[in-house]
């Protein structure tokens, strides 16, 4: 068969299955008085739909920030904006200014849930397809495994059409922006990964290696002559793209200024919730907020998310090669997600859309690492009742990738790059690393079924309230932490050389 | 390095991947057929065997044959532990959100029946010489074209119906006389009608064949019968295999006193000619020629509008269908229809048996040919023809190309059935999906001896593509939409019927024409 009914075949089943999830519930569904993200973007489209540019980021008798303010930059502030003029004209009832709150129906539903999915085959689901069909290696069979895989990674999907938000949107502009370096379109890399920044500031999380690989490209270009062109250029992309999304906002530095102190809320706190970090997880430990000052917690997490992410950096800059920046992004990202100041659960998509780069290139550990980072969100998703599709999802993901790209087949030490881990654990007798990968992996599965299972089905002990979602975190916290280590390990030891490849093909 | 799928594994992988593709459904529109069903369970499960066919506190009275009553007893056993309100006869439109996770688990499980006759559907196909691609070779194609049927996970899946389980049982009995096992195939098939009397249309071609092919044990040298052959003891041991079955299965009614007033429920011929929404057969175009005529009468004052049935039109969406100006159509006249378009393909498999694959052909062609011209036909009714064929067009290429026009004509037929603007999406992506498939998969089946579609099958095929468009997308969107609501199904079903009529007959001249071949050689 053809490539082109394949890959048709798998973007049709992508959104088969996006479309399925959306049929379930959101989160607050029903939940009066602040509901959940998905009132949150609807509020965002009233808001922005109903007031001048000028008051979007400001409190106002009309734009009351306490109730879901917009703490996005202005993309998504743009992108609210349109939704809200096909809502207009469907049913302006949706985004009435102050009556709308709390606005629930079957069709708005329909409305919104259809909106992520346009979104989607807008942005995200070609660049999925671009990637695999350009930067992924082996034969067309392999590939359209690959993207079978990318396309069902269903943390993503249970968060954009379940949960609903837009990370599609900003994910998507990031993977244009990988796609584009990959192909040696260094310029408009650049300006795709601006846009990603200018409709999530989370997507800072991949903006060091963005940076550190364009740098060190320019400096192996020659620091002088074609380099310095190429930096002037890419800067010049940079700083134009910023121009123009913040052009309303510039008129007046004030506005400005408002607007960056909405993105970035330093006043929130070391961490929110039940997150698979550092911080929540030592905080079983430790308490930290409580011993320390927010300004000391604040630097203290600046500190160790800089510390965490310069060695990868590093080598990206002196090493500038794709392989590298993808790996670097995976580590950039976990460095932040584990690290970092103000972190949610949902952040860790931010690490799984690097992770999925490397599916074809590490099949198990990839697997391994988004299975437990969809399964690290489980409380959500049990918050807001979308049980069956987890769970319906998660199985297909696992069972499917593991099945397509072979992976549990294709673990020899050798194809894990775990050959550095002999030379560091000399001392200890000569291991089967592969064999004893391979056992984690299994207990791994089960342990996140098991808690998976136990989370729904018992009731927590009246004096431990947050037992299991304590439980979730942290075994989710020590998979990220031990994915981090490994694939820095991986961006230390050698490259995958040409003939390991070709055999692995 | 070998890619994965060539290893044997394929099978289980795409059953699982369509179940768990099923599951995404839990939370989709559901139709009437969901009441329906849970009211049978709360019947059998409350009621006495004798209240069974007498029980009408809902409107959605059993009226499948006993057989399946027994089936929904079992399935209300395990239903109880989910939400003991469903089984409550009172309990009308009772949707509780576990009742509906049991009735979608249910038909989900019991499709494993329908995976197991994938199983040995794809068994009994020829394998082509030559190591191939597991891609393109026929077994996978036709475990691709049964379980991931986009006509049947709609249908079931969506819409509500356990189609899977019983086409299960079909598709079981066809696999056993495949593998010339014919007296399970008996077997299954007398249990088949026993679960929905709807199955009744292909029981000719399974008498003939059984009669001709299993009670005469040897031909003649020119292919006629040898009547010295004939063996009372095979005739014996298959009429007790039915009589039995039915016994079981009637024979509690029969002593109850009861056989009058089940099949009454059985076969209620209240109903009109045609269904609320046309089913794409030839009294669809006998309907729209009516009303031609009609309207032509009246624009040429030939007829008195007043003197015409009224609102025969307007209400394209009422059962009783009253016709202008050609004569209205009785049930006995559909019959005689039905049993005469499928007279000559039964005469063939008499006269001249060609073994299992000929009994198929007549399968289909009882199937089509009681879905063109019986009384009050459903559009679902369509796949009785799609799934069987499924076998024959992966192995010969001019089925190959019947299976392309009848499949993608009888599947759009579909498309009313998921009405609801939410389905939409999955409705459109899953058709594309198996379109896609069948055409390109079945094309690299066959490749290298031409094309599998004549142009003007390819021209109708594209103007399917713009009926699409006109009744979904730009219909909507129109004045009209007020005016004359019933104009989309319309267009539909007589689209339709016409590409399933040309299916139909194409499918008897490649039937005829195999006839002519022994003479030839």
């Amino acid at each position: 068969m053809q490539t082109w009914s394949l890959v048709s075949i798998c973007v049709l089943l992508g959104v088969v299955v996006r479309w399925g999830v959306s049929l379930n519930s959101y989160s607050g569904a029903g939940k009066p008085p602040m509901f959940g993200d998905y009132e949150a973007q609807r509020h965002w489209q009233e808001v922005t739909s109903n007031l001048p540019l000028q008051e979007w980021y400001f409190n106002t008798t009309d734009n009351d920030l306490n109730y879901w303010g917009l703490d996005y930059p202005p993309l998504t502030a743009y992108h609210s904006w349109i939704c809200a003029y096909v809502a207009k004209i469907i049913n302006p009832d949706w985004v009435e200014l102050h009556k709308s709150r709390g606005y629930e129906s079957l069709t708005h539903k329909l409305f919104m849930r259809t909106t992520v999915l346009v979104a989607d085959l807008l942005i995200y689901i070609p660049a999925v397809v671009f990637y695999c069909l350009y930067l992924t290696d082996g034969s067309s069979k392999k590939k359209v495994s690959t993207l079978l895989c990318f396309l069902l990674y269903p943390g993503l999907i249970l968060i954009d059409y379940g949960h609903f938000q837009y990370n599609g949107v900003s994910l998507g502009f990031a993977l244009w922006g990988v796609l584009a370096l990959g192909l040696g379109w260094d310029v408009s890399g650049s300006m795709a990964f601006s846009l990603a920044l200018n409709y999530k500031q989370m997507e800072l999380y991949h903006a060091l290696p963005f940076f550190c690989y364009l740098l060190g490209k320019c400096i192996k270009a020659g620091p002088m002559g074609r380099g310095l062109f190429l930096l002037v250029r890419i800067a010049a992309t940079v700083l134009a793209t910023f121009a123009l999304c913040w052009l309303p906002f510039l008129s007046d530095p004030s506005q400005a200024l408002q607007v960056v102190r909405r993105i970035f809320p330093v006043a929130r706190g070391l961490f929110e919730d039940k997150v698979a970090n550092t911080w929540c997880s030592l905080n079983t430990l430790i308490k930290i907020r409580s011993i320390m000052s927010g300004d000391s917690q604040l630097y203290l997490s600046l500190a160790c998310t800089l510390l965490a992410v310069l060695p990868s950096c590093f080598r990206l800059l002196t090493k500038p090669t794709f392989w590298h920046f993808k790996l670097a992004l995976v580590n950039s990202s976990l460095a932040f997600f584990l690290f970092s100041y103000q972190v949610h659960e949902k952040s860790i998509l931010l690490a799984a859309l690097p992770v999925c780069l490397l599916l074809n290139d590490l099949p198990l550990i990839a697997i391994w690492f988004l299975q437990a980072s969809t399964f690290s969100m489980l409380p959500l998703f049990l918050k807001d009742g979308l049980l069956v599709p987890y769970v319906v999802t998660s199985l297909a993901f696992l069972f499917f990738s593991l099945y397509l790209l072979s992976a549990l087949d294709h673990c020899s030490e050798d194809e894990l790059r775990m050959g550095a881990y002999n030379k560091l654990l000399v001392f200890l007798p000569k291991l089967d690393l592969a064999c004893i990968v391979r056992w984690k992996f299994y207990v791994s599965v089960a342990v996140m079924a098991v808690l998976s299972i136990v989370s729904v089905a018992l009731v927590p002990p009246p004096h431990l309230p947050d037992l299991f979602p304590v439980l979730v975190s942290t075994t989710a916290f020590l998979h990220f932490f031990g994915t981090f280590v490994y694939f820095n390990v991986v961006q230390f030891s050698e490259p995958p050389s040409r003939k390991s490849q070709k055999k692995s093909n | 390095m070998a890619a994965p799928v060539d290893s044997g594994y394929w099978f289980p992988a795409l059953a699982l991947g369509v179940s768990f593709l099923k599951c995404l459904f839990i939370n989709a529109y559901h139709s009437t057929d969901f009441e329906v069903h849970r009211n049978w369970l709360a019947i059998t499960h409350s009621l006495p065997v004798s209240r069974w066919y007498h029980e009408n506190t809902s409107e959605w009275t059993l009226d499948y044959p006993p057989l399946f009553a027994w089936f929904e007893f079992g399935l209300s056993h395990v239903a109880q532990h989910f939400d003991r309100n469903m089984l409550q006869v009172e309990n009308l439109n009772y949707a509780s959100p576990s009742t509906v996770l049991f009735q979608r688990l249910s038909v989900i499980f019991t499709d494993v029946v329908f995976i197991y006759a994938a199983r040995e559907c794809c068994r009994c196909v020829q394998e082509q010489k030559g190591p191939r691609d597991v891609l393109s070779r026929p077994s996978f194609v036709l475990a691709v074209l049964l379980l991931w049927n986009f006509g049947l996970l709609i249908v079931d899946h969506i819409h509500f119906q356990y189609n899977g389980f019983l086409f299960g049982v079909l598709l079981l009995s066809v696999a056993k006389h495949l593998q010339s096992q014919h007296l399970q195939g008996a077997l299954l098939f007398a249990v088949l009608l026993n679960l929905k009397h709807i199955y009744l249309y292909v029981a000719p071609a399974y008498g003939i064949y059984l009669l001709r092919s299993y009670c005469f044990s040897q031909d003649n040298k020119d292919g006629s019968i040898r009547w010295a052959s004939f063996s009372p003891l095979r005739l014996l041991a298959l009429g007790s295999i039915v009589v039995s079955v039915c016994a079981l299965s009637f024979g509690p009614f029969v002593a109850m006193g009861q056989l009058p007033q089940v099949l009454s429920r059985l076969f209620p011929f209240k109903r009109g000619l045609c269904h609320a929404y046309w089913a794409p057969n030839i009294w669809a175009l006998y309907n729209i020629l009516d009303k031609g005529l009609a309207v032509l009468g009246v624009r040429l004052k030939l007829l008195d509008e007043a003197g015409l049935p009224r609102a025969s039109m307007t209400g394209g969406l009422v059962q009783e269908f009253q016709h202008s100006v050609l004569p209205s159509v009785s049930p006995s006249v559909t019959l005689v229809c039905t049993l005469l378009s499928i007279l000559p393909a039964v005469a063939s498999i008499w006269l001249r048996p060609r073994g299992a694959r000929g009994f198929l052909r007549c399968l289909l062609l009882c199937a089509l040919g009681s879905f063109m011209f019986g009384w009050h036909v459903h559009e679902k009714a369509i796949l009785i023809a799609i799934l069987p064929l499924s076998i024959l067009a992966v192995e010969s290429r001019e089925d190959a190309g019947i299976f392309l026009v009848l499949t993608t004509t009888g599947h759009y037929s579909l498309f009313p059935l998921l009405f609801t603007p939410a389905e939409f999406p999955i409705k459109v992506s899953l058709m594309l999906m198996f379109t896609v498939f069948s055409f390109t998969a079945l094309r690299k089946l066959h490749s290298g001896q031409g094309s599998l579609l004549r142009p003007l099958e390819v021209i109708y095929l594209l103007g399917l593509v713009v009926v699409a468009i006109a009744c979904e997308v730009v219909f909507p969107l129109s004045p009209w939409q007020q005016k004359l609501p019933f104009l989309p199904l319309l267009a539909t079903s007589v689209y339709c019927s016409a590409g399933i009529c040309y299916s139909f007959l194409r499918l008897y001249v490649s039937l005829l024409r195999r006839d002519d071949k022994p003479k030839q050689l």
